[in-house]
């Protein structure tokens, strides 16, 4: 077909446009609400060519219809717009439909995102017998009894053999049904992210949208790269606790910081249930970097460099910035671990724009 | 895409019906191929303006998505697609039913009539699907030639300024003696004065000679480019811009397309007004639609000429305008003595038998374009009986609202609409604008501003043309400005 070309040309250019105007998404939290629906709607600015027309601003008409001096236009719609004689169109913003899958083919052709090296088996698999369909040749053990009978009675009435003062049915070789089974091929989840939050009184609203935007796009870039992801959550002010993604999200607590016990929490998870040679992890912690005590912090680089580390392909801190917070942890983190570290990103999230840079050097290592 | 369909034999009978009824009340049109074709195709042929043979641009595509949402979404539906050609081409949606099938082939005959007999669109080409595809190949040479990018980017520019044209231009005359002062205007060389015989050496021949040249030369560079104003922008830049001849040719591809479908912006109510009225006439009253379908019937045609709350449906105008006509014209209801009949209840009762209405109407079919057509007949009666109204929009609601019912507010402000396809005219003043090559055009402001991001962004892409500084002159909230680009930043100054 010939329009293909031309709508495959229509969405390449979409695709630019939406590349060009990707930090503005990336900082706008409207995309969120759509999470877990398979396509998000992006609104653009226009594509249309520009051209000398007139303004709308001066917007006047004539219309037909009842109604008397000063009643509106379109009592049921009272919206603005259109009614003009003639075939012009009305003014539309452009709404682009894109799966979640382009828009991380986007993301990473903008960030420039290498992908990432699997370890453990390759893209692990389960297979599954379902039975479905039928087919009209088989082993007995699978004979489909009700089918053939509804098979053999089809034939019986149409060939008028069927009586219905002596229903018997009998069916012959030609009715018979046979369940049939396909082998399905799950991919099962070798990859998990766990994301740790500090939900301290210190975390504001704002710290907790940034927080919330960026895992979203981690999201959706990671979830691009395996396929079954598997998410967990934990919060953390003195004590940790593993919640739901929703709670992740809108919960505000008050109090101290431990951030060891976050750490302590998420190891238990990993040795747990993610043995390191065939799950991927990935780590990733916010918080406002204003940790109790300098012997917590002490605590918590001895379990990054001795246990967490080396069990996990990535860990990530984001330091959002808040108004009470000291920032002290990202600096000891630092010092500890220097300002280059293969294994682990440090970075500083100042505030939504941000963000876009976050994602470039957590996602930027390949890992 | 036409390779010709085999219509069901049904279908193919009810067409030859129709066609010979059509031709038997007076319509004359172009022999009319017709094509069923699914809600896919003929899409996609209106996305592509009735051309599936166009050039290939990304803008059919974006068209195309935005026809087959609204179609998915049950928002708009599209029954046909009729073609000015000859011979006539004509779509049918497959999923039509039977009795919306006989009502779209009446309107298409109708149509069909009005492309082949309508003044406005006698100058177009009629070989137009052939001219259509040769364009496309004109341009897909380009492009293996400079490369897709590239013109591409020029086609978006040139059809940013596609609706720069001159809409009158293929009706004027320009007379051939107009041009006499290239010749005609005396040089005149001042001589000293001086004996005869000894002249030639007072005023030395080669000197006088050199004189005049000079006078000349003088004379032609103070000539105005363009002469007088001229609207199309788009034939001036092609005269005079000093762009390569690949871009030239794209330039003329595209002014062409838009000369040839000018017309149907000109005359969109005349044309669906003309076509309904031949539809509603002939499945009911010439060659009558069954019992059974009536119903169907009138349901459909409720939704052609629906009244939109509050806003204007040039199929219904349209249609109601004709029918106003013949009524007037059916009872003598013109003329000297009825214009002037100021006695309410006497014209309304006016009735000489006259029986005109038909000859009427195909007269205003031949002759009139939508202004034209509302200026003659859109009078006092109809404006009332059409409830029509003026709206302004109220900036503190953000909604419009009715501000007048007064006729000649109505009217006046309707023909403003329809003025130049409803498009800004802009015209062309000066192509040495401050003696250094720069453009100036002027936009004739006729009540209603420009939309500004949109004319400044179409001054970078005349630029793009032109590639000396632009400059136009417009009116900006009542105060007289003038927008300039001069390649890198644009400017707006008060005059």
């Amino acid at each position: 077909m010939k329009m293909e070309t031309d709508l495959n040309r229509f969405h390449k250019i979409v695709r630019g446009k939406i590349k060009q105007s990707l930090r503005k998404f990336i900082a706008s939290g409207d995309l969120i609400g759509r999470q877990g629906k398979k396509t998000i709607n992006i609104p653009l600015p226009r594509i249309d060519l520009p051209r000398f027309t007139f303004g709308d601003s001066q917007k006047n008409g004539v219309g037909q219809g009842d109604g008397s001096v000063g009643d509106a236009k379109n009592p049921q719609e009272g919206q603005s717009g259109e009614g003009e004689a003639g075939d012009q169109v009305g003014e539309h913003t452009l709404e682009v439909e894109l799966t979640l899958e382009e828009l991380a083919t986007i993301l990473s052709e903008e960030l420039e995102l290498p992908n990432i090296e699997q370890k453990g088996k390759k893209n692990l698999e389960h297979k599954e017998i379902k039975y479905k369909g039928l087919v009209k040749r088989g082993p007995e053990s699978l004979h489909h009894f009700r089918r053939t009978y509804r098979e053999a009675l089809k034939r019986m009435i149409s060939s008028q053999e069927y009586n219905p003062d002596d229903p018997i049915v009998v069916p012959i070789k030609e009715d018979k049904r046979y369940r049939s089974f396909k082998e399905v091929i799950h991919p099962s989840a070798n990859a998990v992210i766990l994301y740790m939050m500090d939900v301290s009184g210190s975390m504001g609203d704002e710290q907790k949208e940034i927080v919330r935007l960026t895992s979203f796009w981690l999201d959706t870039w990671l979830s691009h790269q395996y396929k079954g992801l598997e998410k967990r959550y934990i919060i953390h002010d003195a004590a940790a606790k593993e919640v739901t993604s929703e709670i992740f999200y809108r919960t505000k607590e008050s109090g101290g910081t431990l951030i060891s016990s976050a750490y302590k929490l998420a190891l238990e998870i990993i040795e747990q249930e993610y043995p390191a040679a065939d799950w991927n992890v990935y780590l990733f912690h916010f918080s406002d970097g204003d940790n109790w005590s300098g012997n917590d912090t002490t605590e918590c680089m001895r379990l990054l460099e001795e246990k967490m580390i080396p069990r996990v392909n990535l860990f990530c801190y984001g330091q959002v910035e808040s108004r009470y917070g000291s920032g002290q942890f990202l600096r000891d983190l630092k010092k500890y671990f220097g300002e280059e570290n293969e294994r682990i990103t440090l970075t500083q999230i100042r505030d939504r724009n941000a963000i876009m840079d976050a994602l470039k050097l957590f996602l930027g290592k390949g890992k | 895409m036409f390779q010709h369909t085999v219509l069901p034999m049904e279908l193919q009978e009810i067409i030859t019906l129709i066609e010979e009824k059509s031709r038997s009340v007076g319509l004359d049109f172009f022999p009319t191929l017709f094509e069923l074709v699914d809600y896919q195709q003929l899409n996609e042929i209106a996305a592509y303006g009735g051309f599936p043979t166009r050039y290939p641009h990304w803008r059919w595509g974006m068209e195309y998505e935005r026809i087959s949402k609204s179609y998915t979404y049950g928002l708009s539906i599209i029954y046909e697609m009729v073609i000015n050609n000859n011979p006539c081409y004509a779509y049918l949606l497959r999923a039509n039913s039977l009795s919306a099938q006989k009502t779209v082939i009446a309107h298409v005959f109708a149509h069909c009539d009005f492309f082949k007999n309508n003044y406005w669109f006698s100058k177009t080409n009629r070989k137009m699907l052939d001219q259509m595809a040769n364009h496309a190949a004109v341009i897909r040479n380009f492009i293996n030639d400079v490369g897709h990018e590239e013109v591409e980017n020029f086609v978006d520019v040139c059809l940013s300024l596609e609706n720069l044209i001159d809409i009158q231009a293929p009706f004027k005359h320009t007379p051939a003696v107009e041009k006499e002062d290239a010749e005609g205007k005396r040089i005149h060389v001042a001589k000293m004065q001086s004996k005869s015989y000894m002249d030639q050496y007072v005023n030395p021949k080669d000197y006088l000679e050199k004189q005049e040249a000079k006078l000349r030369l003088a004379a032609e560079t103070q000539q105005r480019i363009p002469e007088e104003p001229e609207s199309d922008v788009l034939k001036f830049l092609l005269e005079y811009a000093p762009i390569p001849a690949w871009k030239k040719k794209v330039l003329r591809v595209i002014r062409d397309e838009s000369y040839y479908f000018a017309p149907q912006g000109q005359t969109k109510i005349l044309n669906e007004g003309w076509a309904s009225y031949w539809h509603s006439k002939m499945m009911t009253e010439i060659c009558p639609l069954e019992p059974s379908e009536i119903i169907d019937y009138c349901d459909h045609n409720a939704g052609v000429i629906a009244n939109h709350p509050g806003q204007l449906n040039p199929y219904r105008l349209g249609v109601e305008l004709l029918r106003h006509i013949e009524h007037r014209w059916n009872r003598g209801k013109f003329g000297i003595d009825y214009l002037n009949c100021q006695d309410r209840k006497k014209r309304k009762e006016w009735d000489t038998q006259a029986g005109l209405g038909q000859k009427k109407l195909f007269e205003v079919r031949k002759f009139h374009n939508d202004i034209t057509f509302i200026d003659e007949f859109l009078d006092e009666d109809f404006c009332h009986d059409a409830k029509m109204f003026l709206y302004d929009f109220d900036p503190r609601t953000g909604k419009s609202v009715i501000s007048s019912r007064d006729f000649a507010s109505v009217k006046a402000q309707l023909l403003l609409q329809l003025t130049n396809f409803g498009q800004p005219t802009i015209k062309v003043i000066d192509g040495n604008f401050h003696n250094r090559n720069e453009l100036l055009l002027r936009h004739l402001h006729e009540g209603v501003d420009l939309k500004q991001d949109f004319a400044v962004e179409s001054l970078q892409n005349i630029h793009k043309i032109w590639t000396r500084p632009v400059h136009l002159e417009t009116v900006i909230e009542k105060v007289p400005k003038r927008i300039q680009f001069d390649g890198t930043t644009h400017t707006i100054e008060k005059m």
